[in-house]
This record gives structure tokens, C-alpha cells and sequence, in this order.
């Protein structure tokens, strides 16, 4: 199977478990990775403590933008964020789902309607249950799923529940996510 | 059955829906983001215990109240007073002295939604001593929430937490100056309405009504595909008066659209634009 997205939701405990997962890729990773991560600031100044960390473009997904690899884009706070049937962004106001907005659910299924079994869906970390779903669409839809080993994550219930969702999820550790993703974009090349 | 033909005739189906919709009612969605539409039209299904959006379809069809009840699910009406305060205070500080050169202000809020963003211009003009010189029209496609902006009857815990908006966004009196609160209701000020024109206006389908010195239109723009963007945009760039001004959402940008050209930025993260003298 040819991957031609990732999209990663986490919520508390994010912020330093994504700096494990995105940790030095290199630009020969041929697809975006599209985040949503709940936290209560804004997250313009966010996307800087990532950029360092690795070779790729991190930014804040506008509204109708056209999605392009090799790219890290992170919903803006405040917006659930969609995937359209065109590779582009839309962002929306509507109310909050599982009490968040952005919603990773919102983003996993939109995500995985439009690139069905090129998908690749991972929760981290999380306070709430947000994602599961999401990640249940994902299966259901052909896409490859991953879940931060619950043992090892700082907050387990989202783990737990997207676990509970898609059992059949394969359990990794950050870093063996990381290397995950670095040997993707190889097998892309 | 196959989940991706499950998928495939689920879009098929929703093709159906917003097609019935637009020959038999006339309201046109098929340039409204899709990803949207489809969310709002599936939580519409659960809702009503259907089995399918085919089923929502046939409802629709034969009911003319189903369909205001869609158009209800369709727009986004989750607002508030002085929302995102810097927009209110760059209002004050860039767009204000240039109002107060004309002699009569007109003003466009284009998807009104339930007033309260026409609320707070009103008294933001009349803290301005503007508001006496200004025409306002609100409009929305939605009839129902028209008659709650009219009102201007607000829930009391709702205003309260709209007062921390109203000082960040430089408010010179106390907020509570303007409603008095009646059990769990804030009533506003109706004088503050009283130069306010509350209509039914569709955006995509209807033309332009007024030369505006000021257009507000936030956070609308996002529910519409990039062709029904540019198509709405002219429509105000041709509403505008040249040097009139336009306000849309802090996620919304003028770039990449086919107006771009036609506007000068003056509040970069606020979303103020200036249409150029001259277009």
C-alpha cells in the first residue's frame, strides 16, 4: 500500500510527544502530515517549536489552502479543520465535537473519505476520547491505523478508547512512530 | 457491501439532496464546502431517526418545513458580542476616522446570523457618535435568526461573558449600559436598532442592493468553495464605494481570491481591507 497522507490527533501530552514523532525528518518524506493537537492557545507561534526540530515546512492549515507534501500542517485553534475532495483545507466554526475544536474526529474522517486506503491515522497522548471514531472511519476505509502504547503515554484514555475503537491498531512507542514515518517516506521515494 | 461503494453512493446520494433542494426550493448549495454540507446534512439524518440521506431527500421534498429546518442546520449561527476584540478595536482606531469623513455611513453585515455582531457596531458607532449618520442592513438567508437579531434579546449568561470582548475591544462605558437584564434575559437598548435594516438576502443568488462605505462579512466566506468565494466577493467589491472598507474572518484572506488585486490590507491579522480608489 502507497501512503499518501498521515494525520496525527493527540490532546494533553501532545506538545512533547509530537517532539518525539516529528524529530528530524528529512524533506524526502513525499506526503503532508496533517495535525490536530487541543490546546488552549493560539497556535501561530506553535508551529516555531517544531520547525527546529526538522527539515520540513511547519504551518498553520488555512482555509481552502491546496495540501502539499513534505509539508506539516497544524489545525488552527479555535477551527475544526477539514479535508476536501480536492486536496485543500476548509476550515469551520461549528459547534465543538467530544467538547473540542478543533475535533480530530472531524479531521480523521473527512481525511479518510478523501484518501481512503493511502491513509495513515495515529493517536498519542490525550485526556478525552476525541479521535476514535475518527480512527474507526480510517479502518473502515482501508487507511493503516496507530496508537500511542497506552502504557507508555503520559494521559491513556485517548488510546484507550481509540483501542477500543479499532482494536486491531498496531501499538507503538514514540520513537519506533517516528522511525515509522522516516521509513515511509523512504518506501515513497 | 464494500465500504468505498458504501461511500461512493452516500456523495451520490447527497449530489441528489442539494440538486432536489435547488429545483424544488431554489436555494443553491453546490458551491458550499462539501465536507461541511455533508456533516451538517448526516447529523440532520441521526437526528430524525432516518435511514438515509435519499430519506432526508424525500422528506424535504414533500415538507416545506424540513427544508427551513435544513437551512437552519446549514448555516453556522454560533456567534457572539465583540467576537475576536482586536477586530472591534482596529475597527475603532483604522476604520472610524474614515467614517467620520462622510456625511451618511452605510453599512453591510452580510450573514447576519442572530445580530450580535450588528449589536456590537451599533454600539461601537454610538460610542463614536456615528451612529445617528449610519445606515445599517443586516442580512442573512435565514429568516428565522432575522427575527432574533430584530429582537435583540439576548441570553443574560451569554452577555456576561461577552463584557470581557466588549473591554478588550476598547469599550468606553460598561457594557450593561446598553440591556437591562429580566430574569435569565438581557434585553438591549432598541434605540440602538433603530437605524438598522434587517433583510433576507442570499449571497449567492441575489444582486446587490446598496453603495456601502463598510462591509462586514466574517466568517461566512469559509463555508463556501473557492468559485463561490470569488463570486461573493465581487459582489461586495461592486457593493463597495471606492476607499470603502471590508471586514471578513481572522482564518479568511482576500489572497488567492479573484479580488485581490481590488484591495489594499490596512489590518493584516484583523482582515480589514481597503478597496483601492480607482477600481
Amino acid at each position: 500500500m502507497n501512503c499518501k497522507a498521515i494525520v496525527i490527533g493527540t490532546s494533553a501530552g501532545g506538545v512533547e510527544a509530537l517532539k518525539i514523532v516529528l524529530k528530524d525528518l528529512e524533506p524526502n518524506i513525499k506526503l503532508p502530515i496533517i495535525i490536530v493537537i487541543h490546546i488552549r492557545e493560539r497556535t501561530e507561534g506553535f508551529s516555531k517549536i517544531y520547525q527546529t526540530l526538522n527539515r520540513l515546512t511547519v504551518k498553520e492549515a488555512e482555509d481552502k489552502e491546496e495540501i502539499k507534501d513534505g509539508v506539516i500542517y497544524f489545525a488552527p485553534s479555535n477551527y475544526h479543520l477539514s479535508i476536501e475532495d480536492d486536496y485543500t483545507f476548509s476550515l469551520s466554526l461549528e459547534e465543538k465535537v467530544n467538547y473540542s475544536r478543533p475535533s480530530i474526529d472531524i479531521l480523521f474522517k473527512t481525511a479518510a473519505e478523501v484518501y481512503t486506503d493511502g491513509l495513515l491515522g495515529i493517536i498519542l497522548t490525550g485526556a478525552n476520547s476525541d479521535g476514535a471514531l475518527g480512527l474507526k472511519k480510517i479502518e473502515r476505509l482501508g487507511g493503516r491505523c496507530i496508537v500511542q502504547d497506552p502504557k507508555a503515554a503520559y494521559f491513556d484514555i485517548m488510546p484507550l478508547s481509540a483501542l477500543k475503537y479499532v482494536p486491531s491498531s498496531k501499538l507503538m512507542s514514540l520513537d519506533s512512530i517516528n522511525r515509522y514515518i522516516k521509513k515511509l517516506g523512504g518506501d515513497n521515494l | 457491501m464494500d465500504q468505498k461503494k458504501l461511500l461512493e453512493i452516500e456523495n451520490i446520494e447527497l449530489k441528489l439532496l442539494i440538486d432536489a433542494i435547488y429545483l424544488s426550493y431554489g436555494y443553491d448549495f453546490k458551491n458550499y464546502t462539501k465536507s461541511h454540507l455533508k456533516r451538517r446534512i448526516l447529523r440532520r439524518v441521526k437526528l430524525e431517526n432516518l435511514k438515509s440521506i435519499t430519506a432526508l431527500t424525500e422528506k424535504i421534498l414533500y415538507d416545506k418545513d424540513s427544508l427551513d429546518q435544513i437551512l437552519l442546520d446549514l448555516s453556522i449561527n454560533v456567534t457572539e458580542m465583540f467576537r475576536f476584540p482586536e477586530f472591534f478595536k482596529d475597527l475603532r482606531k483604522d476604520v472610524v476616522p474614515l467614517l467620520k469623513t462622510y456625511p451618511s455611513i452605510n453599512i453591510w453585515h452580510a450573514g447576519c446570523s442572530t445580530g450580535e455582531e450588528v449589536m456590537s457596531m451599533a454600539i461601537l458607532l454610538k460610542e463614536e457618535g456615528l451612529l445617528n449618520r449610519a445606515s445599517i442592513y443586516a442580512t442573512d438567508i435565514n429568516k428565522k435568526v432575522l427575527e432574533i437579531a430584530k429582537d435583540g434579546i439576548y441570553r443574560v449568561e451569554d452577555v456576561k461573558k461577552w463584557t470581557n470582548n466588549y473591554q478588550e475591544a476598547g469599550g468606553k462605558k460598561s457594557f450593561s449600559d446598553y440591556y437591562v437584564a429580566k430574569y435569565d434575559h438581557a434585553i438591549f437598548d432598541q434605540d440602538l436598532l433603530k437605524n438598522v435594516t434587517f433583510l433576507e438576502h442570499n449571497l449567492v443568488i441575489d444582486k446587490t442592493f446598496i453603495n456601502a462605505n463598510l462591509i462586514i462579512c466574517r466568517n461566512v466566506l469559509i463555508y463556501f468553495n473557492k468559485k463561490l468565494q470569488d463570486q461573493v466577493l465581487e459582489l461586495f467589491e461592486e457593493s463597495l464605494i471606492p476607499g470603502g472598507i471590508i471586514g471578513i474572518g481572522s482564518k479568511e484572506s482576500l489572497k488567492f481570491t479573484s479580488v485581490n488585486e481590488k484591495f489594499k490590507s490596512i489590518a493584516s491579522t484583523t482582515k480589514i481591507y481597503k478597496k483601492k480608489i480607482g477600481c
